[in-house]
């Protein structure tokens, strides 16, 4: 396979392969996502595309292969460092955390800008109170970019899923990331609900100077929004492209429809 | 709240403290408190502490640690320890003797101090391997540490060993139980509402979600189960102290471990005030069941039992479940009414 161009892009993996015992996840698996980008990951169920985000975050080393943010390498790094280096996510199965408020759970993810001691907290100083007061305008201004703000009191799980899949992003952008990686955005999502939030990810990614990276099963999405989109079929990537060239691509068409 | 505030409460706080202090100690007048009661008041203050120091790591961090004894032991035989062959020369730094105000107060800080150190350092041996694995983990090795620091006790003849460290000099009064109670309930209150008590809850909820926040999940569980410890090793220096109450092996066993954890369950595991009163319930109801045994003996233990039964059936979060009740609970009502009405 020829290996994506070099040039600044602000992801890359190298030959990035994943092994469980016998099973191979991901196969030397190479992608560069350029700075701004709008990329998409899809692949059919199983093919391995959350276990590329679970790479790309460290929630797994690669068994072989190298990611590299920025110009450095990540892999080896523990989650928490890989989020604070400016890479964050959302959880294909949303994680939020159960028993807080909706505010509450976009204020955790400021806890990494968080300047303040244990003793700050325990003596309740002027920093404490001043970045408690600035977590709390920051979490709020983010969820009034997804309206919540309205529910910001209601404990985060009671929410419909809708609303759920939204927060989440709102709390991934709460850590101030350059990249950002969505875990199937749009699962669960009537078409428009789906259609408002190809809208609100085109926005956050001017409005933030981010770059995006996707895995989707919502064809419509995906082809409505990536500029380059990646498909891998058992762990191998099979096609990279723009929108257009991959749906005619035969391999693809091949992998979602099946041989014969 | 400003400093310009919180001087004033501190002060207010000392004074009451010292006044009922005295009334505990001298009585006022002919009044004398009964010397039974005074002494449960006293336990359910170092139960206070210990109850609420393990809601930190039991409670908001959720890990599941039943080795409270253990760092109640480290704190209370190095505290024990240090009045007992150095309070003489601590006291006569202040210019006084254990016998007086001025050298038992400075001999029970420097004591309490060297406990809370002892205890913490005992977490960070005993956190530092255990933390970084989940689940039950914690609560074997934790279970394992109070056993061996126990048995280890027990070979000590310089402490007592079996018979307990009954050379203690009583210097515990009412002032430093309920000073360190309530220093405990400040400092877990302040955690638990600062952004820690924020990323120690993402660790109870999803560990996996807190590192994506950019939580170093294992450095707060470290964190947590050190502050945790030192503050079960205060609670074991003023308890060591105690006039007729030497610490003992027998008595800082794994079931001293659960009476503590059974406090904050029944209180509401989470809430600080739920283990307030948990401590204070649990203190209180097996001496209030002591008349029962004087009619049937035995009888005390089964309603102890039955009742605890009877409240995981009906109430299985606790009394409090995860709430707090203090002025922004009494202030919610009407500040809630007033949202629905703008």
């Amino acid at each position: 396979m020829n290996g994506p161009g070099q040039g600044s892009s602000l992801l890359q993996t190298r030959n990035v392969t994943k092994r469980f015992g016998g099973l191979t996840a991901v196969k030397s698996l190479s992608m560069a996502v350029m700075p701004g980008a709008l990329y998409g990951l899809i692949g059919p169920n199983g093919a391995g595309k959350t276990t590329v985000f679970n790479l790309l975050t460290g929630v797994y080393d690669p068994t072989e292969g190298d990611i590299a943010f920025d110009g450095l390498r990540v892999n080896g790094r523990k989650p928490y460092e890989i989020t604070r280096l400016g890479i964050a996510r959302t959880f294909q199965n949303i994680r939020l955390f159960p028993e807080m408020s909706v505010l509450e759970n976009v204020m955790t993810a400021r806890h990494l800008r968080s300047q303040q001691t244990f003793a700050d907290a325990i003596l309740g100083t002027a920093r404490h109170h001043r970045e408690e007061r600035d977590a709390r305008e920051r979490a709020m201004a983010l969820l009034k970019i997804f309206e919540l703000d309205s529910l910001a009191d209601e404990t985060a799980t009671s929410l419909p899923y809708g609303s759920q899949r939204r927060l989440e992003i709102a709390r991934a952008l709460a850590t101030e990331p350059r990249l950002l990686l969505l875990d199937e955005p749009a699962a669960g999502m009537n078409p428009q609900e789906a259609g408002e939030l190809m809208r609100v990810i085109r926005w956050l990614r001017d409005q933030f100077s981010l770059t995006i990276v996707l895995v989707e099963h919502n064809m419509k999405v995906v082809m409505g929004i990536c500029e380059t989109v990646q498909v891998i079929d058992y762990g191998e990537t099979i096609a990279i492209g723009t929108p257009s060239e991959i749906q005619r691509d035969p391999k693809v068409i091949e992998a979602y429809l099946g041989g014969g | 709240m400003p400093l310009t505030r919180k001087l004033p409460l501190l002060v207010l706080g000392i004074v009451v403290l010292l006044a009922l202090n005295h009334l505990f100690e001298y009585g006022l007048g002919d009044f004398q408190i009964n010397p039974y009661y005074a002494r449960i008041i006293h336990l359910i203050g170092i139960n206070i502490t210990l109850a609420v120091s393990l809601n930190l790591i039991n409670g908001l961090a959720g890990q599941f640690s039943i080795g409270h004894a253990g760092f109640m032991a480290v704190g209370g035989y190095t505290a024990t320890y240090v009045t007992v062959y150095h309070g003489a020369s601590i006291a006569a730094l202040a210019g006084g003797t254990l016998g007086d105000p001025l050298g038992s107060s400075l001999a029970m800080i420097v004591s309490l101090v060297a406990g809370a150190c002892a205890a913490a350092v005992a977490g960070l041996a005993v956190g530092i391997p255990s933390l970084r694995l989940r689940g039950d983990y914690l609560a074997i090795v934790t279970l394992g540490f109070s056993e061996i620091i126990r048995v280890i006790i027990l070979n000590v003849p310089a402490v007592g060993g079996a018979t307990g460290f009954t050379d203690a000099i009583p210097i515990t009064n009412f002032f430093w139980i309920f000073a360190m109670a309530t220093l405990t309930i400040l400092v877990v209150r302040n955690i638990a509402t600062s952004t820690f008590g924020r990323a120690l809850a993402t660790i109870r909820g999803d560990e996996i979600a807190a590192e994506a926040m950019g939580i170093n999940t294992t450095r707060y569980k470290v964190a947590a189960f050190v502050i945790s410890a030192a503050l079960a090793g205060v609670a074991g220096g003023l308890s060591g102290q105690l006039f007729a109450n030497p610490l003992n092996p027998q008595n800082l066993n794994f079931v001293k471990s659960i009476e503590v954890i059974v406090m904050i369950v029944l209180g509401g595991i989470g809430s600080i005030t739920g283990a307030v009163f948990g401590a204070t319930v649990l203190t209180i109801l097996p001496e209030a069941l002591r008349a029962l045994d004087q009619q049937y003996p035995g009888l005390r233990m089964v309603v102890y039992a039955l009742l605890l039964i009877l409240m995981m059936i009906f109430r299985p979060q606790g009394i409090f479940g995860r709430r707090e009740i203090g002025w922004d609970w009494l202030r919610r009502p009407a500040k809630a009414a007033g949202g629905r009405a703008a």
